[in-house]
């Protein structure tokens, strides 16, 4: 208890000191040169030491270099000792270069050359247990005075969860002098975390004040333990405080859980839309069951792929024997990040082109038969499966994300990926797009007529075939749209589509087929679901199986979704 | 009686004969090799697997594409009494691990007791009685809920959908205690025979081939019924069968439920023939595929689920080792095909071609007077 008091006087005192000392114009190498001649253990310590919170990038790399017993003492002709690292690799003889430990330059021989000595000739620095701690507490608190506040904060924090007693004045000094608000409340909040492990109950109690203030999450297995210590010891005041604190802190991840949550489900609810905006055209407004919308989605999904090989270092694939090779154009950067912008319009053209095909070699002759038409696209889902295998290979190909959409960013302790902000975002455009589309072009309304009364739309002199075509294109270049999405979050490989199309079908079914909004309702409604049952029943399939069965139940209720598209045809 | 319904009731018992005793019997004396017959045994399975589907679409114009889910949760009633039959015979067993007589994958998830459902199944009479009523129940509940809000066409598909892929992801879980991805394998004795005898294996073929007679001769005498004339009459024109005062939705369950009871016999048989099942049984492509053999068969006959049960998977054994990568391709397009061109399957060729021939004769007949 004594030492430590001693040690924590000393601290501050030395802490004081260093500041002093930094007003002279000693560099942190030359203090390390004093530390190294100094002529006892606790000197040395003292000058080491004395660079807490003034240490660089040269301190931690001669430390370094002092415990792997590279720094040594070369006694010149003159009698004067200069320390010195020896680096780089050994000759022949097994000398190396000498480096000067005071200003980090080749150490010169009388005629001016580079010295090269040998480790067995010369002494080695010493270094004992306590001179290494000093020097790790310098190299610990090193970070302290970076420049970048992200590596304060890092640093800061992995002191506060040591929670040690020693580097307290450290950090109190540092609060003093820090002015960004970030890097104030790590500091604040490690402070504290130190605090609770402190000698006496004052201190403590300040401790838990002040985590209450912060309820950070990281502070709950500390906030516990310093519950238990407390309920062992048995002091109401201590115990009180602490189990304050933790409510405070398990209010606020109530809070950040319930706006995560929100968040993943509004996202995965936009991908969901994105992935089933497409199949309510083709099955909401034209009533054809597209079993093989999944495998536009994978179109989409490939296209991205390649474009991004295009932009590397290029592609060759052997579909069928034959070897084709794309060229790449080696593009870096930004350039090659930009990719993706070229991928998105050319997935929607591949999966439109793939669709219209689709449309014009089988469906059209299926409009009366819808069940049929489930059948046979089924048999092209199958089909187009078995290419991709064969073009792309069995085993998913890495599709790597754009860094503009790899990052996260926090908010309030809140985690919100770039890539889950932009689908959300991304879903908001092409659903507005899509709507203009219908309701604002004379595409629109001729795809509407033709879908409500093809035979009224026919004889009025609407080309339906022609509609028919391109309404189909656009409901499965949608679809491509959407896998180059989702080769951004998942994994593309040749079954890709299959995880898609269940949920994409119950989606447009729940919104009530034949209609946008419904859509985007039981998107997200299905979105948020999935991820609030998954939080709560902590188990992703269980929550999956629950949404199927929730919806199963929902159309007991409204059989026809939740937008009812009214007609007084018997069989609508 | 007809002479028509005659020259039926003959063909289908010397057919019913062949497959029952004259196949069997040559299996006996060598001429049919074990391999062939267990095959076959699969074959019949499937053929049951076909005549539930088309029971619905072909002749009540439901298309479900849940009949896997059925197939394979009988295959898992009869699974789990062979699991308990594997007894002292497991892995842990013989490594003097499993006092309790746990099937393997349970202890290896570290369970020491066996659970209470799994208890009763150690009777085979239980177990069969489970075969059909775990489905059925299934079916029941899930047919009340879709007929009563009259769900029919392609959303009572997608619910299909739905349900087996659920089904699916649930005995994927490992909690399930069904055996998780994995499933049930390693069987080793049912009703105290050796599994790994050619003689269970006969007999397993010939129960499968007197059930797929048996419900063949069941479903022919229901489509000739009033039951099986509303049944088609609701495919046609459900509002005006509603109309006429009939129950559509009852019907539609009854339907369902026997459906579903009889794919479970066909998983149920099905299972101890190929000694494994696992939840890949129930995806709905695999509803999908039985599907397939219907509609290339053709529907809304009996004989064209079996015949295209039979035909596309003994397309399949030999294309997946003649042609691996083409199989698909191969199957999807056969299928865009029947569907585009052969509405009525293979089983209408002969009336296409007799029509054809009529018409050209017909117009020889007229170029010559």
């Amino acid at each position: 208890m004594a030492s430590q008091l001693y040690r924590r006087i000393l601290f501050i005192f030395l802490a004081l000191a260093s500041s002093l000392t930094a007003l002279a114009a000693d560099t942190p190498r030359q203090v390390v040169v004093e530390a190294i001649l100094a002529e006892n253990a606790a000197a040395r310590r003292e000058r080491v030491l004395s660079l807490v919170g003034r240490g660089d990038e040269d301190v931690a790399a001669l430390f370094a270099a002092w415990r792997g017993d590279q720094l040594f003492i070369y006694q010149t002709a003159e009698g004067a000792r200069v320390p010195v690292q020896l680096t780089g690799e050994k000759d022949g003889e097994g000398s190396q270069t000498a480096l000067k430990v005071s200003d980090g330059q080749p150490l010169l021989d009388a005629a001016g050359n580079p010295l090269r000595l040998r480790a067995g000739d010369l002494v080695a620095v010493e270094h004992n247990a306590m001179l290494r701690r000093a020097m790790k507490s310098v190299l610990d608190l090193l970070d302290l005075s970076a420049a970048d506040p992200g590596v304060r904060i890092r640093a800061i924090t992995t002191i506060g969860f040591a929670q040690d007693q020693e580097k307290l004045p450290a950090l109190q000094a540092r609060l003093a002098e820090e002015n960004n608000s970030r890097v104030q409340k790590a500091l604040r909040e490690a402070i504290a975390l130190i605090q609770l492990k402190a000698g006496n109950d004052d201190t403590k109690l300040e401790g838990l004040k002040e985590l209450e203030k912060l309820h950070t999450l990281a502070s709950t297995d500390f906030l516990k333990a310093a519950l238990r210590d407390a309920e062992t010891a048995g002091k109401p005041a201590l115990i009180d405080a602490a189990r304050r604190a933790l409510n405070a802190v398990e209010t606020h991840r109530t809070l950040v859980n319930l706006f995560g949550t929100m968040f993943r489900g509004v996202s995965l609810g936009s991908i969901l839309l994105v992935v089933a905006l497409g199949l309510a055209i083709t099955f909401g407004l034209m009533r054809v069951i597209n079993m093989a919308h999944g495998e536009m989605i994978a179109v989409g999904a490939y296209t991205t792929y390649i474009v991004q090989n295009v932009f590397g270092s290029g592609l060759s694939l052997s579909p069928f024997g034959f070897s084709i090779s794309l060229p790449g154009l080696n593009a870096t950067g930004l350039a090659y990040e930009s990719y993706f912008i070229v991928a998105l319009p050319l997935s929607f053209l591949a999966a439109a082109a793939v669709g219209i095909a689709l449309e014009r070699g089988i469906i059209q002759f299926l409009y009366r038969r819808p069940l049929e038409s489930l059948l046979a696209t089924w048999g092209v889902s199958l089909m187009l499966q078995q290419l991709f295998r064969l073009i792309f290979g069995a085993n998913n190909v890495q599709v790597s994300s754009p860094s503009y959409l790899s990052g996260n960013w926090t908010f309030f302790d809140i985690i919100f990926g770039w890539n889950r902000l932009f689908v959300i975002g991304f879903a908001v455009v092409i659903v507005a797009g899509v709507w203009l589309v219908l309701t604002k072009t004379s595409l629109g309304l001729l795809i509407r007529a033709v879908m409500q009364n093809r035979g009224m739309a026919s004889c009025m002199g609407v080309r339906t075939e022609r509609v028919n075509m391109l309404t189909f294109g656009l409901g499965s270049g949608l679809a491509g749209l959407a896998g180059a999405f989702v080769s951004q979050i998942g994994n593309v490989g040749p079954s890709l589509g299959q995880n898609y199309i269940v949920d994409s079908f119950m989606t447009v079914v729940v919104g009530g087929v034949g209609s946008i909004a419904g859509t985007v309702i039981s998107a997200s409604s299905i979105g948020l679901a999935d991820q609030s049952l998954q939080q709560i029943l902590g188990n992703p399939v269980l929550g999956k199986i629950c949404v199927l069965i929730a919806i199963i139940l929902f159309l007991q209720w409204r059989p026809a979704g939740i937008f009812v598209t009214r007609s007084r045809s018997l069989d609508e | 009686m007809t002479t028509r319904v005659k020259i039926e009731i003959g063909l289908v018992a010397a057919i019913g004969l062949f497959l029952i005793v004259v196949f069997p019997l040559l299996n006996a004396y060598g001429v049919v090799s074990n391999f062939t017959i267990n095959l076959w045994g699969k074959y019949l399975c499937y053929s049951l697997l076909a005549i539930s589907v088309d029971l619905l679409w072909g002749y009540t114009g439901l298309l479900s594409l849940g009949q896997a889910l059925f197939f394979s949760l009988g295959g898992y009633m009869i699974g789990m009494h062979l699991m308990l039959m594997i007894g002292d015979l497991g892995v842990y067993a013989q490594a003097g691990k499993n006092p309790n007589g746990l099937p393997d994958f349970m202890i290896f998830l570290g369970h020491t007791v066996l659970p209470d459902f799994w208890k009763p199944f150690y009777s085979l009479g239980f177990a069969l009685l489970m075969v059909l009523f775990v489905p059925g129940l299934v079916a029941y509940v899930f047919g009340f809920l879709a007929f009563r809000s009259r769900i029919k066409g392609v959303y009572f598909s997608i619910l299909t959908q739905a349900l087996t892929y659920c089904g699916a992801l649930m005995f994927f879980r490992n909690d399930m205690l069904m055996g998780g991805n994995n499933g049930f394998t390693d069987f080793k004795r049912i009703a105290g025979y050796s599994l790994t005898d050619p003689v269970t294996y006969r007999w397993l073929y010939i129960a499968s081939a007197v059930m797929l007679v048996a419900v063949y001769i069941g479903c022919r005498a229901l489509s000739r019924t009033k039951f099986g004339l509303v049944q088609q009459a609701i495919r046609d024109g459900e509002n005006r069968v509603l109309f006429s005062g009939y129950a559509a939705s009852h019907y539609k369950l009854f339907v369902f439920v026997l459906a579903a009871m009889i794919a479970a016999i066909g998983g149920a048989l099905y299972v101890p023939q190929v000694g494994i099942i696992n939840p890949s049984e129930m995806t709905p492509e695999k509803s999908l595929e039985a599907v397939v053999w219907v509609a290339v068969g053709g529907r809304a006959t009996l004989i064209g689920p079996i015949i295209g049960a039979i035909g596309i998977n003994a397309l399949k054994s030999w294309a997946t080792k003649a042609y691996p990568d083409a199989w698909l391709l191969i199957l999807g397009g056969l299928f865009i095909t029947v569907v585009l061109l052969l509405p009525g399957g293979v089983v209408s060729i002969p009336g296409k071609i007799a029509a054809y021939w009529k018409k050209r004769s017909a117009k020889a007949d007229s170029s010559q007077s």
